[in-house]
């Protein structure tokens, strides 16, 4: 069941990113191009997928469990850490030059799959790139 | 729906598009009980550490994504997006895998699970990836790098 759930929340999750634009670098880039030609269309998926799991967090606390898991694994960490905003900037700064983050990588699999499939290599061994540096198997 | 002084932009797509995206990270938070955070998900399908969800969740959860897209660029008629090329995908996704897994995160999870939540750590991350990508774009603009055909 819970691949089930996993999947429809998969594809709901990527027709979101496509309806938006979050498919198209060009309008992704144009929302960071905030001191040049800029369009806000970004800022409207933001704010409605906040304002949506903002009530989903309301609901959370009220709820024994989730539906088809024993219990909620929520971050506990609070820390503001030097791995944290490094890589943070790091991925901005890969996000400017092309224009994709990880969900559209992946949705445009089915829009564009030549290009897509490059940046999902990439990013994928960035990943695995990672757990060399840290020494993780 | 247009935006006045924003002839480009497309408020009502991204209005419902983002409606959607909130609903998939709703079901995986209250039917799952996790973050739908795309990077930790796709680290767990790859084998490379990532989110705590089960394999097979993780790997349903990443097919969806562009089945998701599909049905949208079919309901559309198809859809035109112009991608980077080879080199800049490729110095882009080598960024995005290391930093949104060195930073525990990305656009889905701290900038839509974990503001919503606010968590201190996910507005960190996501104002610090978003000035990063502004900056980016501003300093190639200027040099004129122009990337997308």
């Amino acid at each position: 069941m819970k691949p089930l759930v996993s999947l429809l929340a998969g594809i709901l999750f990527g027709a979101g990113l496509t309806v938006g634009g979050m498919t198209d670098p060009a309008r992704v880039r144009g929302f960071l191009d905030l001191f040049g030609d800029w369009d806000p269309t970004l800022a409207f998926v933001m704010g409605a997928a906040l304002v949506v799991m903002a009530i989903a967090w309301r609901v959370v606390p009220g709820m024994a469990r989730p539906m088809f898991e024993e219990k909620f694994h929520i971050p506990t960490k609070s820390e503001l850490t030097s791995p944290l905003i490094g890589g943070s900037v790091l991925f901005g700064v890969g996000w400017g030059i092309a224009g994709l983050c990880p969900g559209p990588g992946f949705a445009a699999l089915a829009i564009e799959p030549a290009s897509a499939a490059i940046f999902v290599a990439a990013m994928l061994a960035g990943m695995a790139l990672l757990r060399l540096v840290e020494g993780k198997p | 729906m247009t935006l006045a002084g924003f002839p480009d932009a497309a408020p009502l797509d991204g209005l419902i598009g983002g409606t959607l995206i909130g609903l998939a990270a709703t079901i995986v938070l209250v039917g799952l009980g996790r973050i739908a955070g795309v990077s930790g998900i796709a680290a767990k399908a790859a084998g490379l550490g990532g989110s705590g969800m089960d394999r097979a969740s993780a790997w349903a959860f990443i097919i969806g994504l562009p089945l998701g897209a599909l049905a949208i660029a079919i309901l559309r008629g198809g859809l035109e997006p112009s991608f980077a090329g080879p080199v800049p995908l490729i110095i882009a996704g080598l960024l995005v895998g290391f930093g949104t897994r060195l930073g525990s995160g990305c656009t889905s999870g701290h900038g839509v699970c974990g503001i919503s939540r606010l968590s201190g750590r996910s507005i960190v991350a996501t104002i610090t990836f978003m000035a990063a990508g502004i900056a980016t774009v501003a300093v190639m603009n200027a040099g004129g790098w122009e990337v997308l055909s």
